[in-house]
């Protein structure tokens, strides 16, 4: 038997680089030993993706993306398609499970110093495929068709409607139309299962790519490779990720179901953050909504658009908002040159950092829960100031991570 | 390290927790138990005859209720009565435009209406109907002020007066029962928890079931954790 499976591996080989891919990758990756908590999230992001290709295969086959069908086909996949709610509740429960994991995997090489050199690239892809995924959870937000997911993308295209000079064209383009209607819906769907997808798939292939020719940074923020055993070449403090790594993960995926299908069985509505309630009302082009407020993982964005109130240095105050929203994503991009500290991990980085990231935490949760909010002079006012604190975290980097008083980083790993 | 690993769990659960209500006055908490047949049932039937005339269930079909413990005969003997097949969408029998006509607006199908109002909402709104000359049809509700339904029940419940009471904070409104209807008013709260349930149910015709598989979901992952955690042991115990 074995001799069999053997024969077949070698004929393989012979025409596919199976063994050498499987040993690059898996069997003969070295990891650092030392990884903690923080750093399960990559591979259950890799699991969410999973989730959401699968269940928006079956979500695909009965949904209907026409402005007038689409509500009831969604209502048609909860009541009457076969575990349709199941499938549902799992797409809708993983894009918000999404965002989660994905905050928390940014957080970590934040910690960790994940985006310093020779890690740049990948820190840059990683941020491409945030991008990406902004664009899927909101073009597959407008696909229920109910009243937020209206009214929510009327805020977000006229946001294109602001830029100067081509808005006004750019936003009909678009949308195929001089208003949200049945012919961007039909766009909409087809960039977000095909277009989105596709690209989004690249960029994680490409994303593992780098990091396997980086190796992982680890919670210490020091090179395993800067140490290796002169016999074997191999790092003395690596372990292949296959087997320890994988058999680790599969506990953390464990871990992170029980909380993933005590929501979709439990409380798929999550309170009204994951499904909001106001979605359930079918989209009404008459009717604009009290209060329109886009789902959790957009709040803190929606905060910084709606922060600016007048307009200065010759620009509108909308177009402040866009420039803002739009910055408050791009500039984590140039994280790794605006971190001059000489250590890579917080646990070598002084009190200045540590202060600077807990506020900038803080500013995001406030920002978070102020973008579900209707606007008040108090809620704006508080806008505005973690809006500042947001964007000094980054801007003022350069300055505090140079004088910040650090910890010698050790030789080797401390776990 | 720890400290702040934890200070964010928690931090992550901050926004979860509230549903405001903006309507001027308190809501009263609607008793739901979609697990209670007989009441879904009474529910169901006191929908069909009060309700689906000018509103509909248009995504809901007549034969899902059987979930709820009814046969595809009983299904067309006490819910069906406009001559539609059992496995026929519950559609309303207005027309659309003559809705318009009559109310100003098309009733909303009422589906999905307890996922986006809510129960306590629903109950409360149904119990707040009030007398009042200045509206069109000559009923005003203290949960929607100037809603364009009449009141449907006013038989069952009799006819309530808008009370104001002048106290320090201000005005506070409230109701008194004017003209006795059919129902006593212990009865008509009692009627209108099983409506309310029943909505509540055609929001989510699922959700029993949804439940029951997620606590065999949950012992699955016990055991799967109970196996993965002890894999992982044996694997790592020569790490470190």
């Amino acid at each position: 038997m074995s001799n069999l499976f053997n024969s077949m591996i070698e004929w393989i080989d012979k025409r596919f680089p199976l063994t050498s891919n499987w040993k690059a990758h898996l069997s003969e990756y070295y990891a650092p030993k030392n990884f903690n908590f923080w750093y399960f999230f990559g591979s259950l992001a890799l699991l969410v993706l999973v989730n959401q290709l699968l269940t928006g295969i079956f979500l695909t086959m009965n949904y209907k993306p026409d402005a007038s069908q689409a509500f009831a086909s969604v209502e048609y996949i909860m009541r009457d398609v076969d575990y349709g709610w199941l499938i549902r509740y799992m797409h809708s429960t993983g894009a918000s499970m999404f965002f989660v994991v994905v905050y928390l995997h940014m957080f970590r090489g934040m910690m960790y110093g994940s985006y310093r050199k020779p890690r740049e690239l990948l820190w840059i892809i990683g941020m491409a495929i945030f991008f990406v995924l902004m664009s899927l959870a909101f073009t597959g937000y407008i696909l229920p068709w109910g009243q937020m997911s209206y009214w929510g993308a009327q805020v977000i295209v006229s946001m294109f409607g602001a830029i100067p000079v081509i808005g006004d064209t750019l936003q009909q383009w678009l949308l195929g139309d001089f208003t949200l209607s049945d012919a961007a819906l039909n766009r909409f769907f087809a960039y977000h299962v095909v277009t989105l997808p596709l690209i989004l798939l690249v960029l994680v292939f490409v994303h593992i790519l780098a990091l396997h020719e980086t190796g992982s940074n680890n919670p210490d923020g020091i090179e395993i490779k800067d140490n290796k055993n002169p016999q074997t070449g191999i790092p003395v403090d690596g372990i292949p990720f296959h087997p320890y790594y994988t058999v680790k993960d599969i506990v953390g995926v464990v871990v992170f179901l029980f909380v993933f299908c005590g929501i979709i069985f439990f409380a798929p509505e999550m309170g009204g953050y994951f499904l909001e309630y106001n979605n359930f009302i079918p989209a009404n082009t008459l009717q604009t909504p009290d209060h329109i407020a886009p789902v959790w993982y957009f709040t803190p964005y929606y905060s910084m658009l709606r922060a600016v109130t007048v307009n200065f240095l010759g620009i509108d105050a909308k177009l402040w908002g866009v420039i803002l929203m739009a910055g408050s994503v791009v500039i984590f991009c140039f994280l790794p040159w605006l971190d001059r500290s000489p250590v890579k991990s917080i646990r070598y980085k002084g009190p200045l950092f540590k202060t600077a990231l807990a506020l900038f935490v803080v500013s995001f949760f406030v920002l978070g829960w102020l973008g579900t909010k209707s606007p008040t002079p108090m809620y704006t006012l508080l806008a505005q100031i973690f809006t500042v604190i947001y964007f000094a975290f980054f801007i003022l980097m350069p300055w505090y991570s140079k004088i910040d008083k650090t910890k010698p980083e050790p030789k080797r790993l401390k776990e | 390290m720890k400290k702040i690993t934890i200070a964010i769990l928690i931090l992550c659960m901050a926004p979860f927790s509230i549903f405001a209500a903006e309507s001027g006055i308190a809501l009263e908490r609607a008793p739901v138990d979609i697990t209670d047949n007989a009441s879904l049932k009474r529910g169901a039937e006191s929908f069909v005859n009060y309700c689906l005339t000018c509103h509909g269930a248009s995504y809901m079909r007549y034969n899902r209720h059987r979930d709820i413990g009814y046969t595809n005969e009983e299904i067309l003997d006490k819910l069906v009565f406009t001559g539609q097949k059992v496995g026929d969408l519950m559609e309303s029998a207005m027309r659309k435009k003559e809705a318009e006509e009559w109310f100003g607006v098309v009733p909303p199908d009422l589906s999905v209406i307890a996922r986006s109002r809510g129960a306590d909402w629903l109950y409360t709104y149904l119990k707040a109907f009030y007398r009042d000359d200045s509206t069109a049809t000559g009923w005003n509700n203290l949960v929607f002020d100037r809603a364009a339904m009449p009141h449907v029940l006013y038989q069952l419940q009799g006819e309530q007066k808008l009370v104001v009471k002048k106290t320090d904070k201000g005005e506070e409104k409230g109701l008194s029962l004017e003209k006795n209807g059919e129902l006593n008013s212990s009865d008509y709260d009692k009627f209108v928890a099983d409506l309310v349930n029943y909505l509540v149910y055609l929001g989510e015709p699922h959700a029993n079931a949804r439940k029951k598989l997620g606590v065999e979901v949950m012992i699955f992952l016990l055991g799967m954790l109970i196996l993965s955690y002890a894999l992982k042991k044996e694997y790592w115990k020569d790490i470190h």
